[in-house]
Formats: C-alpha cells, structure tokens, sequence
C-alpha cells in the first residue's frame, strides 16, 4: 500500500483542492497510543482483511477510496455496494456495508432496482471494463439514459484481469492480449470506446469524470471526483460515474512501476482524464 | 390460508389424503366482487393483491397487458414498475429488489424467459426469492404467440446453469391467475427460492367469471434477516451472493438447496376429478387439463370410467399420488401442449406399476375433447400401445 500512503501524504492536487481530501477520517474507535497523533489509518467502513489483490494493482486504493467516501458522508448504515465479477469479485469482503453480488455486467440493473425499492439507501456499483463496456454495456447505457440516481465506480485496466488478460472493449490499439497477440487490430477487433465520452451525450447524466490512478496527484483528484459523484445522487441529481485508469501490471506484462507510467505515457492519451459532465452544482 | 377445490372436488384417491388444490378465493371478511376477468388481467390483480412491491419487465405478447395494467397500478400505489431495456435487465433488477428484502416480480413469455435464465440461476443460487410468470407460447425459437405448454423443462428443470430448481405453479382458469400470484409470493419467501407461475397465450388472453377483492390490501413488510437493504442498527453486514470458490463450502451451500427443495414437498399440489374408480386416469395441467376434464365428462356419459389428476404444483410434483393411482388404474395418459414433458415426471411416480401414454400438440394446436377422447376410448378399449 505504499502508493496509498505517499497519496496520503502528496500535497494538494490542484489548486483549490482540498488536503485533508486525502487523508481518511480517524475513526473515533481507535485511540492513538503513546501520545502520538494518528494521521492515518483505515477507513472504518473497510474491514481489516487482507486484499487478495496483484502487487501494483490499484483495485485496492480505489477500495479504499469508496470505502472513505462512505465513512466521510456517513454513509455505512445506508450503503449497498453491488460487487462485480472481474478481479474484484470479492470486493464486499473488503467492505463493512451491505454488499450484493452481480452476475457479469448486470451490476447497474441490480442498483437501479435497490435504489428504486428504498431511494433514502446510498447504491453504487464497482465496475471492470469488461463487466461495464462489454457484457454490461446495454445495462449501462440504460441505467444513465433513465437517469437512475446510482453511482457507477468504473475501474479500466483496458483488459480482462481475472480470466488471464484477454482483450477489453478498452484494449488500446496494438495492445497485445491473450486474445489479440499479435497487438490490437481495429480492422478486426473495433477501436476503444471512451465509456465517459459514450455516456456523456445522455441527458440523465448529472456527473461523468475520468481520472487516472498513477500518481498521487491522481489518486487526491480522482478522490474530488468521487465526493462529487456521491454528492450527485445524495443531492437526487441523477446518473453518476468516476472512470479510474487502474494498472494491470501482471496481464500487461509490466512491473508495478512501469505500469504507472503506461498509464501516464500511453493510456492517458487515449482517454484524456477530465469532468465531462458537471451537473451537481447547476441551479 | 385454507385449502379448498377451485369447484367441488371428487373424493381423493386414497382415504384420508386431502384435496390440495389451491385457494380458489379470497379471506373471508374481504369485499368482493364477482366479474369477468381476462386471465392477464387476474394475473397483474393477483399479484398487486399478492404484495408485489416492484415490477420489471419488457413487452413479448401474449402477456403484455399485465405491464400495461402494472404500470398504471403500482406506482399509484407507491410501488416500484419499470419496463427495463431487456428481459435480461428485467430478471438482475429483480435479483437487486429481491436482495434488498422487496416482493419483485417479471411476466414475460417464453423467448424473454429464456433470457432470464442466467439471473434466475444466480437468483436461486443466492437464495432469493421472487416471482416469475411465464404466459407460454410456441417455440422453439421465435415460434408462434399461440398457446404451448413447452417451457415445463425450463421451469421445472432449472432452467439455467446449476443444480437448482424454481417452485411451479400452473393455474388452469382465471380465479387461479388471480390467487396463484400471492401464493407464489408466499412460498417463495418460505423457502427462499424463486416461484414460478406457468401460465399459456389461452390462459392470459380468455375471460371467465373470478371473483375478486375490491380494494388492495396494504403491502405487509416481512422481515427477512438476511435482506442487503443497508445495515441500518444492524450489528453485521449482510451480503447476497452466489460465488463459493472452495469446493467443499460450495457443495455445502448446494446440500442446502437440496435440503430445502425436499422440504418444499410439503407444499405439493393437485387436483382430482372422478379418479376414485377411474380404469383411465388422465394427467394434464393448464389449459390441457380443462379439455381433459372435458375429456373425461364426454367419457363419463358414456359409460366409460375415466378420471383426471391435475398437478398444480408442476415442482415440486405431485408423484406420490400418481404413484398409488398407479397400483389401481388400468393405464394413464398425459395430455400436454407440447412432445411430451411432463410424461417424464409422471413415467418416474409410475415407475412401471401400469402402462402410461402420452398425447401431445405442438406449435399452439389444442386439440378439442372430442379428439382427445378417441384417443381415450382406444386406451380404454386395449387397442392402444404404450409408446416409449
Ligand atoms: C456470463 C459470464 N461470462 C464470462 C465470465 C468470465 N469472466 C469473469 S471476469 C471476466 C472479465 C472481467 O474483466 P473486467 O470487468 O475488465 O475486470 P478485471 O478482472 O479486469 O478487474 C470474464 C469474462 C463470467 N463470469 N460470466
Ligand atoms: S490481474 Fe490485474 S486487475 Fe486483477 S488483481 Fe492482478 S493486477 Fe489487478
């Protein structure tokens, strides 16, 4: 968890972001010992089992980050996560609030009707982009165009991570998967789809962000992004998602290291991080 | 809830069994009306009566006016419609509903059932229950919107991946669309598991006589313990899932399934009509069992001693029954609107204690009585062999 810590310990992200942002909130139950200060530890709405996840890989910061967005708005008591299938599968062993298991991709479709049945509960999903742009796709695209007040954590390694690294509808051109070896060919395969370009032409969106998961820098923002997208749907404004560019160091071939840095070098380029849609605060 | 024939029923087949057929009206005490229902109509009614809080669906005739009715009643009612952009959205928004504790429920037809099939393995593996009516029509495929009764596999057998099975019931007039519904609620929240009601395009689409409550009783929570509504003051987090990866917790989790179909054979339900002396017994549900049991009326008059037994609870099925009728009837024959699917399960309860035939009509064909009782008399008159 190193990445997280010297997350925690970045400075601000941009100018008029906030730095406490990224510092969790210090659950009351644990103490400080020894007159110390306890600047950091973990957010009460996660439990202390270990994550199963790759070294690199940052399903398990962006774990942390919902798990702080529910602790910070005083979510637990209210809060159904619906879990994915992909390589967090198991994220509701890692969370302290109800959680729901989807089948793959239908995760929008499970939160839109728990939403709908008690509208008083916090509902998100926590996405791969094979569960949200391939077998999910159609789920997606609806779940926004009703404008079903749910946020979406969407989590794009632009690759299939837990069935071995076959291509994403996200692959990047040339991109070598299990099941394009010879590197991504959009003559045959199709070019990537932009999920927050796709979805920001639909009206019933109230906020649509893309944020990359590679440096703390990134990690403070995509935290901004997130509160605003809790913010949506507790302020009833409508469909919300923060897309997070998440590495996948062991599928892509890569070191921790150098998979951080494909992020910045290569992914970025194809999908720009920025807000695409900001309604929250509109009048 | 009491326990009476939809019309008089004749006496059982074995001293001391009760008549289970379901219940064919309401509680006493409740206002009610006496009116021509249309069976889709009874069906939507059945099931707002039933408690249904929320409803996903998409269109497929020959069931679409019970969207069409729902759309119009749950919200009214501060209850949850959606026509989802798929059946397959349909059955994971139910599954979402169900979870959080919620009386949800689809009506499709056969091709949108199909589709529905891998939500309801994970619905049934998750231990969810949930309502699901199937207004049958032909297939395979694309087929036809005329009445069929092939989807009994689908329903009966699972359906979908896994070792699992749904509760099926199979109303044969409108009174029973209207109280099937509720009942479907009620055992499927006792055995946590999903409940079926097999319904055809005949069915849905005929109007007949039901009596019906006049107002809608007020929906009555049920607390289920285990529901993800979000903790609350609970001490625990609860989750719903269906994923076990150690083999030995998943085939506990399976034993459990199984444990719990066997205790919903309390709940087997028929119907018997003229069995006590029948030489000929017929075995229909649905649609098909109203012609046999016209069937057996034409025969009846003539001399001929022919009975019927209509399983209501298609699973669990009602093969005890079958299996004493069996030791004292000369020969069975099962009518189905399809190749022959439940012949299967009645073969089983028969196990070879007499002959059983089968007659079937595919592709929304439904033979009159007076077809079906040729086919009866050359039974009754030895002249028929049993065909495997
Ligand atoms: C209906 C169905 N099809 C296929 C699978 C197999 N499967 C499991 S995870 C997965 C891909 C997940 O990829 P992604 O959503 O990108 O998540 P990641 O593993 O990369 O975190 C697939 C195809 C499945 N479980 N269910
Ligand atoms: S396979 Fe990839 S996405 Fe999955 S845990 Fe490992 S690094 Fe993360």
């Amino acid at each position: 968890m190193s990445t997280l810590q010297s997350a925690a310990e970045a400075p601000a992200a941009e100018p008029g972001s906030d730095m406490t942002a990224a510092v969790a909130p210090v659950s009351s139950e644990r103490k400080p010992t020894d007159g110390l200060e306890c600047v950091f530890q973990r957010p009460a709405s996660m439990t202390d089992k270990p994550l199963h996840y790759c070294p690199g890989c940052t399903h398990g910061i962006i774990h942390r980050l919902v798990a702080e967005m529910v602790d910070e708005f005083g979510l637990l008591e209210k809060t159904v996560g619906v879990c994915p299938v992909g390589c967090s599968v198991f994220a509701y062993e890692y969370f302290e609030f109800d959680g729901i298991q989807a089948s793959h991709g239908r995760a929008p479709a499970v939160a839109t009707a728990v939403k709908r049945c008690d509208p008083s509960r916090f509902v998100f999903t926590y996405q791969g982009d094979g569960d949200l742009a391939a077998i999910g796709m159609a789920e997606t695209i609806w779940a926004a165009a009703r404008g079903e007040n749910i946020t979406i954590f969407f989590v794009n390694n632009g690759i299939y991570g837990m069935t071995g690294g076959q291509m994403a509808p996200t692959t990047l051109i040339g991109q070598k998967t299990t099941t394009s070896p010879t590197g991504r060919d959009p003559l045959t395969t199709g070019l990537p789809i932009g999920m927050c370009e796709l979805l920001a032409t639909l009206p019933g969106v109230a906020y649509i962000a893309r944020v990359p998961m590679s440096s703390p820098k990134g990690v403070n923002t995509a935290k901004k992004y997130m509160r605003k997208a809790v913010r949506a749907q507790l302020e009833h404004k409508g469909f919300s998602m923060v897309e997070l560019l998440s590495t996948c160091p062991v599928q892509w071939g890569l070191t921790p290291v150098q998979a951080m840095k494909h992020i910045d070098e290569d992914v970025l380029k194809v999908y720009p991080a920025k807000v695409f849609v900001d309604r929250v605060d509109a009048t | 809830m009491s326990i009476t024939c939809v019309e008089s029923c004749n006496a059982p087949a074995t001293p001391g069994r009760e008549c289970t057929a379901a219940p064919s009206a309401p509680a006493d005490g409740v206002a009610v009306e006496r009116r021509l229902v249309k069976g889709n109509e009874a069906l939507s009614l059945g099931a707002v009566h039933g408690g249904c809080e929320a409803f996903f669906g998409y269109p497929i005739t020959p069931q679409n006016e019970i969207p069409e009715i729902l759309s119009g009643l749950l919200p009214k009612l501060g209850r949850v419609f959606i026509q989802a952009e798929s059946e397959v959205a349909s059955i994971n928004m139910i599954y979402g509903a169900a979870a959080a504790g919620h009386r949800a429920m689809t009506s499709s037809s056969s091709p949108g059932i199909s589709l529905m099939m891998e939500g309801l393995s994970y619905i049934a593996g998750a231990r969810l229950p949930c309502l699901i009516m199937n207004v049958m029509r032909g297939g395979p495929g694309l087929g036809n919107i005329a009445p069929s009764q092939s989807d009994y596999f689908q329903a009966c057998k699972g359906g979908g991946h896994g070792d699992y099975h749904s509760i099926v019931l199979a109303p044969w007039n409108v009174q029973e669309c209207f109280t099937f519904p509720a009942l479907g609620f009620d055992l499927a929240d006792r055995y946590r598991m999903p409940a079926f009601i097999l319904a055809d395009a005949v069915l849905g689409s005929m109007l007949e006589p039901a009596t019906i409550p006049k107002e809608f009783p007020p929906i009555r929570r049920i607390e289920k313990e285990w529901a993800t509504c979000g903790r609350g003051k609970r001490s625990h987090k609860n989750v719903v899932n269906s994923l076990h990866l150690d083999p030995e917790v998943l085939s506990e989790h399976n034993e459990l399934l199984q444990a719990t179909y066997r205790e919903a054979r309390r709940e087997i339900r028929y119907d018997m009509r003229q069995a006590e002396d029948a030489e000929v017994l017929l075995v229909a549900f649905g649609i098909s069992a109203r012609v046999a049991l016209s069937t057996v009326n034409l025969l009846r008059r003539e001399g001929r001693k022919v009975g019927l037994l209509r399983p209501i609870t298609l699973y669990p099925f009602p093969d005890a029954p079958l299996t004493e009728l069996a030791a004292r009837v000369k020969s069975m024959l099962v009518f189905e609107l399809n190749s022959g699917q439940m012949v299967e399960d009645v073969r089983l309860a028969v196990n070879g204690r007499c002959p059983v035939h089968f007659y079937g009509k595919m592709g929304g064909v439904i033979p009159a009585p007076d077809e079906l009782a040729d086919v009866v008399r050359r039974i009754h008159s030895g002249k028929a062999e049993e065909k495997p």
